[in-house]
């Protein structure tokens, strides 16, 4: 009997964690950018380590329901460790560094964490703000380490691995973070889809009746949380290196909120929404500030509201349709390809 | 020193004026609003427009920027907001940002980007001394209209049908329902005195606060510190949080400029880990 529920779980568990051909698709689609955009691989490589970014609110917000207006702390954090890192040449190489200022950032958020357990969603709010605004003033004030409101400025990155060197161009660059999202996202897919990831679902269900069946609820999303900050860190980390800079700005609440607009767009609770929503909010943005050039916070504004008038469960309810009916014809047209459909 | 003091007083009661709104609607609703900051700058824009543009005089365009604001807030109450009050804080959150850059965006479009200022009259400009501490003008008015507020408001929610109504459906939206209290209709109302107190807060704050596109933003977390600290079940909490906040700021910045706003966040954060529902709340928040 507990043979059978075992293997039922195993089988249910290992159903979770196989790749989709949609996802396949989607990640050889990524890969194939390299060859076959190489024009457009500055802007690529900002539009990935956004969606990196948007997938670490990810892991709080769509897994633990944790809302925070403050992740911006971290995704700083993390691009001023990676600064001075290189600055200061620390650790050269970029990849060794990048992973220190994830830990960074990780350290960060686990110190937090403990201020984020308590309280109500408007207190998570403000004392998420809070953090990251307190992080903006100490970078201000330091300003002979951070450079102040000029920013972070005269880093020179070695090559990676001693061998790959930042071109002007960004290809390196872009296949550096491609490679960064890719193996992260892979990690980040593989703890949600494991037993820890179903228990941060219970949490952000119900955290009493969660507490009732056995789950160890704050050591959880304190867990969560310094993943996330972790994320946060290692996407800051990648836009200080990639663009040898980094500034105040990447601290600021705009940051949190584009962030999460960015998630918002593309859907949370499923990882690629930050990545999906990071593509669409950058083609927007080249759209719309095509047409009016500094009014385009204007209709992103007015996305959001109607986003949420509409209501997300409704548009999310009608991807999911679609992809239904996408799938259903797939079944029936070539029921052999399927594992084919990616490549 | 004591003019520091009475800076921090006016200062004080201006970010009351400007959140005590706020406090209504999250202690009734459970809603957050981030955007109750654009209310206050259409205020004072709208008084920009009608004393700078139009040359009515200031005490008008102050009347004027309560009423307009407060129709406003109506407007857009009955129409958008009523859509998400039952809906996640998530979203609530989401959707009043979306305000928020609206509002920036449309303000940048109209008005430019530059600072504002609205013209005062010259009677009230300028400073007297009192014992021998500076005292602006300006800044008495501030603290004679606001504190007239205060009381005013204070007797509205203590003396007044509605007042107990308004209090009731805080305390327990269900029970004031069922008890036959048009719960909405309390809410409506109560919204739309709310923007337009931020409006006038706006207007009249204009000179002090400064007055540009990016008010809303710049001034949200100053609201919401005065409502997370002073909790949301009387309106005595935040009036005394915000009064704390307007004194220590103004002392902090003349005694520890280097600081900047640190310490205040960090009070903040010390304050809502101390006590999550507030400093002045009732021990019995729910």
């Amino acid at each position: 009997m507990s043979r059978q529920i075992e293997t039922a779980v195993t089988r249910f568990l290992a159903a979770r964690a196989r790749f989709g051909p949609f996802e396949i698709a989607f990640w050889l689609a990524a890969f194939a950018t390299i060859y076959v955009l190489p024009g457009r691989h500055l802007i690529l490589t900002e539009t990935a380590i956004w969606g990196l970014f948007a997938l670490s609110i990810d892991l709080i917000l769509g897994y633990a329901g944790i809302i925070s207006l403050g992740h911006a702390a971290f995704f700083g954090v993390g691009a001023y460790a990676a600064g001075l890192l290189a600055k200061h040449e620390i650790i050269v190489e970029p990849s060794i560094a990048l992973l220190a200022a994830g830990l960074v950032a990780a350290a960060l958020g686990f110190a937090t964490s403990f201020l984020v357990l308590r309280g109500s969603d408007l207190t998570r709010l403000m004392v998420t703000l809070g953090v990251s605004l307190v992080c903006f003033e100490l970078a201000n004030k330091f300003g002979e380490i951070t450079g102040g409101a000029d920013g972070l400025q005269g880093i020179t990155m070695a090559p990676v691995f001693g061998a790959y060197r930042f071109d002007m161009f960004g290809h390196t660059a872009y296949v550096y973070t491609l490679v960064w999202l890719f193996v992260l996202f892979v990690v980040a897919r593989r703890i949600v889809n494991s037993p820890f990831g179903l228990s941060l679902k219970a949490i952000k269900g119900n955290a009493l009746r969660s507490s009732a069946i056995g789950i160890a609820v704050n050591w959880r999303l304190v867990a969560i949380y310094t993943l996330s900050a972790g994320y946060a860190g290692i996407a800051g980390g990648l836009l200080a290196q990639t663009q040898a800079f980094a500034s105040l700005s990447m601290l600021s609440i705009d940051r949190s909120a584009d962030g999460l607009l960015i998630l918002i767009i593309g859907g949370t609770g499923y990882l690629y929404g930050g990545l999906i929503g990071s593509l669409i909010y950058r083609l927007l943005q080249d759209y719309l500030s095509d047409l009016t050039a500094r009014y385009w916070q204007f209709w992103i504004g007015l996305l959001l509201v109607a986003i949420v008038i509409v209501g997300r469960d409704r548009i999310g309810g009608w991807i999911y349709s679609i992809e239904m009916q996408a799938a259903r014809l797939l079944r029936r047209s070539a029921p052999a390809s399927i594992p084919d459909q990616g490549a | 020193m004591l003019t520091i003091l009475f800076d921090g007083v006016a200062y004080g009661m201006l970010l009351f004026v400007l959140a005590c709104g706020l406090a209504v609607t999250l202690g009734l609703m459970n809603f957050v609003n981030l955007a109750h900051g654009a209310f206050a700058m259409a205020g004072g824009y709208i008084t920009v427009v009608l004393v700078n543009r139009a040359g009515l005089p200031f005490v008008v365009g102050l009347v004027l920027a309560f009423f307009a604001t407060a129709a406003i807030g109506a407007v857009l109450e009955r129409t958008l907001y009523v859509h998400v009050y039952a809906k996640s804080h998530l979203d609530q959150v989401l959707f009043t940002i979306g305000l928020v850059f609206m509002s920036v965006a449309a303000v940048d479009y109209v008005m430019g980007s530059s600072q504002q200022f609205v013209r005062i009259p010259a009677a009230l400009q300028g400073q007297f001394d009192v014992f021998g501490v500076g005292v602006g003008r300006y800044r008495l008015l501030i603290i004679v209209v606001c504190g007239l507020l205060t009381g005013a408001l204070q007797l509205v929610l203590t003396g007044t049908r509605f007042g107990s109504r308004l209090r009731a459906a805080v305390d327990d939206q269900r029970v004031a329902r069922g008890l036959g209290i048009n719960v909405g209709a309390v809410f409506a109302v109560t919204f739309a005195v709310g923007s337009g107190l931020a409006g006038l807060g706006g207007a009249l704050g204009a000179e002090i606060l400064g007055l540009d596109p990016i008010f809303p933003l710049k001034y949200m977390i100053y609201f919401l510190i005065v409502v997370t600290v002073g909790g949301t079940s009387s309106i005595t909490g935040p009036f005394l949080a915000s009064i704390l906040l307007g004194i220590s700021d103004v002392a902090g910045k003349y005694y520890f400029p280097t600081l900047g706003a640190f310490v205040i966040y960090t009070i903040m954060i010390v304050v809502l880990i101390w006590r999550p529902q507030g400093l002045f709340a009732r021990g019995t928040a729910r």
